[in-house]
């Protein structure tokens, strides 16, 4: 059974949007998940809920450290060791307040150093051996901050940027093989990560979950979710500079 | 703080809203942020599930499953997790929830803390029967694991305990086997309360599931007795459902007093044309309402009560006879009116609802004063009859009432946690 399944790995596997995503994978058919974390008891916790939902798919737990090329490199050697993947999706991030960071910039080392670089590396890591099996989707969560540079929020999401680029240039690399190249833009979201942030409204994770695996599934290279943030953004990004820095946003 | 209205939407205040989302650290943020209270799905009509100007650590991302084991039917879980889940993931392998309510979108902690009915009670008894452990976290940030052998009196005073004991964080249920998801139904209309006593006497051996809807506009209370029992019709597709939503809020009530009458006379005439035996889902069986998605816009901004009581046996004939006799003079009343009988077996939460006897159930727009003094009239009713009011669908009920209700209360309070608070119990109780 286990050579048959689809193989899917998430990257940041305690992430709620990612968790979502991977009870719609399981939904409807038994996977061959790994799931990768820094949290060894928490995945335990996530892989024990989708064993339940699905008692035929296999889960497996690895955790490594995130911010360590090398142990990135090793960790997804030995995910690809077992069998090449269908389906990758790299999902972890973290959105600290952004005055905190102009007040401290190792923070701000940390927090472009996980919401950039070390999704970059996962990615590069995963597309080599991709392009060698010359097959699967490789998924990578970026967000709506990425697109345009914000008060608000510009450490984290000009990381995003980073990744935005940084899968640009992939799915340039891998146009002309079998793998697809996804970048994952998600609008607001309820989950852990946004839950200090109070009259926002917010969409729902199980929505945005929802929307991510029909994207991945219609193999789209640009995903926003909930949809409708492609037309909010294409207007914030084309907003004159001279309106825009009026804005509080 | 954000704005939060419970099911009967008779209010929308502030409150301040704490995402539990980690079994683990469900203690520290109870510790960090108190006093407060529970919020699954907020199907609660009234006020148990409310803490204007305060914190509601809302328990829906708790959602995970821990284990199940398919020999036994045992379920562990989240408390965040909702009933409708467990069923559909449940259903095809042959094992459902042994009590569910007439929605399945209420957590299984939300189930737990009204010891819920549904509409096997006659057989099953209540939500908290089939609970065989749960874990109970305290604002201080202790941890309390009971169940019916193990520390009974906490497990009693948090089943049915309005999430005053504590949170719960992890259950275990008993499911019970089933042949599938399809239920043989029968419809009988009745054309007065006698009859209603005499079909719920004669069903209730042969009849897992038995309810009944009543148009409490008709003078001598005719309505429609709905029973079913699971049945094995073979492997069989899932039907499609339809979900609709309520997309607005009406300006004004559409029940009211021109569209109730002949709303409530064209379902007992299609019903009763219609009546006889048919195969249906569960889900259009347990939970009707469900399709139309925020059916409780329909009574308009002001919202709407639901008065459900329950009365012995031995005067309920007269009792039931009497409050749909004094609904009918004051001209007030709705669509949705439901009559069952309850089962011998005495809850076991201190402060559960059910108990043997006869529990009506009725909708009111929320037309201000008009609407609160039928309910004292009601109120003398279940008085007289040595009744109660159910706390899941109540916003109003007077103290002294309460407390005739429920004469385990003083027992109760001991288990209280003192970092929580409602709006019911502040109103009910001392804090
Ligand atoms: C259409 C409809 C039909 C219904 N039919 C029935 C019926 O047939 N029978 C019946 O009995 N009820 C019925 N109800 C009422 C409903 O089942 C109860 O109000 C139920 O408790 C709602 O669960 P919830 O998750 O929405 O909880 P909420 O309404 O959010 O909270 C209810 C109570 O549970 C507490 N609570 C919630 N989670 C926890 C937790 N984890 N730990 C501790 N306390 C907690 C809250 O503090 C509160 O006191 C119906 C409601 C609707 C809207
Ligand atoms: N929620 C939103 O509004 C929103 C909007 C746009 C984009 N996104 C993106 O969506 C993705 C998923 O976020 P989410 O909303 O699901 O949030 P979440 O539930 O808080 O998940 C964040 C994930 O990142 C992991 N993580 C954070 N710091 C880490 C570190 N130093 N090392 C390893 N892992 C680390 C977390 O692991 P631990 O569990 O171990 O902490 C967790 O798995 C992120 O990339 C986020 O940027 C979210």
């Amino acid at each position: 059974m286990t050579n048959t399944s689809k193989r899917i790995v998430i990257i940041g596997a305690t992430s709620a949007i990612a968790e979502h995503c991977a009870r719609l994978w399981l939904s409807n058919q038994s996977v061959d998940l790994t799931l990768v974390s820094r949290d060894l008891a928490k995945t335990q916790r996530i892989a024990a809920d989708l064993q339940v939902r699905s008692p035929q798919s296999v889960i497996r737990i690895l955790t490594t450290d995130f911010c360590d090329a090398q142990a990135i490199q090793h960790c997804v050697a030995d995910i690809i060791a077992i069998r090449p993947v269908h389906t990758v999706l790299i999902a972890h991030g973290t959105l600290p307040d952004q005055q905190a960071l102009q007040q401290d910039l190792s923070a701000c080392a940390e927090t472009l150093m996980i919401n950039g670089i070390s999704p970059a590396l996962f990615a590069e890591a995963f597309a080599t051996q991709m392009q060698q099996a010359n097959y699967g989707t490789l998924a990578v969560i970026g967000s709506v901050a990425g697109d345009r540079g914000r008060k608000s929020n510009y450490c984290y999401g000009s990381a995003k940027g980073l990744v935005e680029r940084f899968v640009e240039g992939l799915q340039h690399r891998l146009a002309h093989t079998a793998v697809k190249v996804t970048l994952i833009k998600p609008g607001p979201t309820a989950t852990p990560m946004t839950a200090h942030i109070r009259n926002m409204p917010m969409a729902k994770v199980e929505d945005v979950a929802q929307c991510i695996v029909t994207g991945i599934a219609g193999g789209k290279p640009i995903i926003y979710a909930p949809t409708k943030w492609a037309l909010i953004m294409l207007i914030i990004r084309h907003l004159p500079r001279c309106i825009f820095h009026k804005m509080n946003i | 703080m954000v704005k939060i209205t419970s099911w009967g939407r008779l209010s929308h205040l502030e409150h301040q809203r704490v995402l539990l989302s980690d079994c683990q650290q469900v203690a520290k943020q109870l510790q960090q942020h108190q006093p407060g209270i529970a919020h699954g799905m907020g199907r609660s009509y009234g006020d148990v599930c409310l803490n204007p100007n305060g914190v509601l650590w809302q328990t829906t991302s708790l959602n995970r499953f821990i284990h199940f084991d398919d020999n036994t039917g045992c379920l562990t879980c989240e408390a965040g997790i909702l009933l409708g889940d467990i069923q559909a993931l449940f259903m095809p392998r042959g094992w459902s929830l042994a009590v569910t309510p007439g929605t399945q979108f209420v957590t299984v902690g939300g189930a737990i803390a009204n010891d819920i009915h549904g509409k096997n009670h006659h057989v099953m008894g209540s939500f908290g029967d089939h609970v065989k452990h749960l874990h109970l976290v305290r604002t201080d940030g202790s941890l309390i694991e009971c169940s019916p052998t193990l520390l009974p009196n906490w497990f009693a005073a948090t089943v049915g305990g309005l999430g005053l004991t504590g949170i719960i964080t992890q259950v275990s249920l008993q499911l019970q086997p089933v042949p599938g998801p399809w239920l043989d139904t029968e419809t009988v209309p009745f054309t007065q309360l006698s009859e209603f006593f005499a079909l719920a006497d004669s069903s209730e051996s042969t009849w897992q599931h038995t309810v009944s809807w009543i148009d409490c506009l008709s003078t001598k209370g005719r309505g429609l007795f709905m029973r079913a029992n699971p049945c094995d019709i073979g492997p069989n597709l899932e039907p499609q459902c339809h979900a609709h939503t309520m997309r607005f809020t009406p300006p004004l009530s559409l029940v009211n007093g021109l569209t109730l009458k002949p709303l409530n006379s064209l379902y007992y005439q299609l019903k009763k044309w219609r009546a006889g035996r048919s195969i249906a889902h569960y889900q259009a069986f347990f939970y009707p309402l469900d399709n139309l998605l925020h059916w409780n816009r329909l009574y308009g901004p002001k919202g709407f009560y639901q008065y459900q009581s329950v009365v012995p046996r031995e005067v309920s004939l007269d009792a039931v006879a009497a409050m749909l006799a004094a609904i009918k003079q004051s001209g007030q009343g709705s669509f949705l009116a439901v009559l069952k009988t309850f089962g011998d077996r005495e809850a076991l939460g201190m402060l559960s609802f059910p108990q043997p006897g006869v529990t009506l159930a009725l909708d009111f727009p929320n037309r201000g004063d008009k609407t609160l003094s039928l309910f004292k009239r009601l109120d003398a009713i279940v008085r007289e009859a040595g009744g109660r009011i159910y706390m899941a669908k109540d916003a109003r009920m007077p103290r002294e009432l309460f407390e005739l209700g429920y004469p385990c209360l003083n027992e109760f309070l001991t288990y209280r946690d003192s970092g929580i608070s409602s709006s019911l119990s502040r109103r009910l109780m001392d804090y």
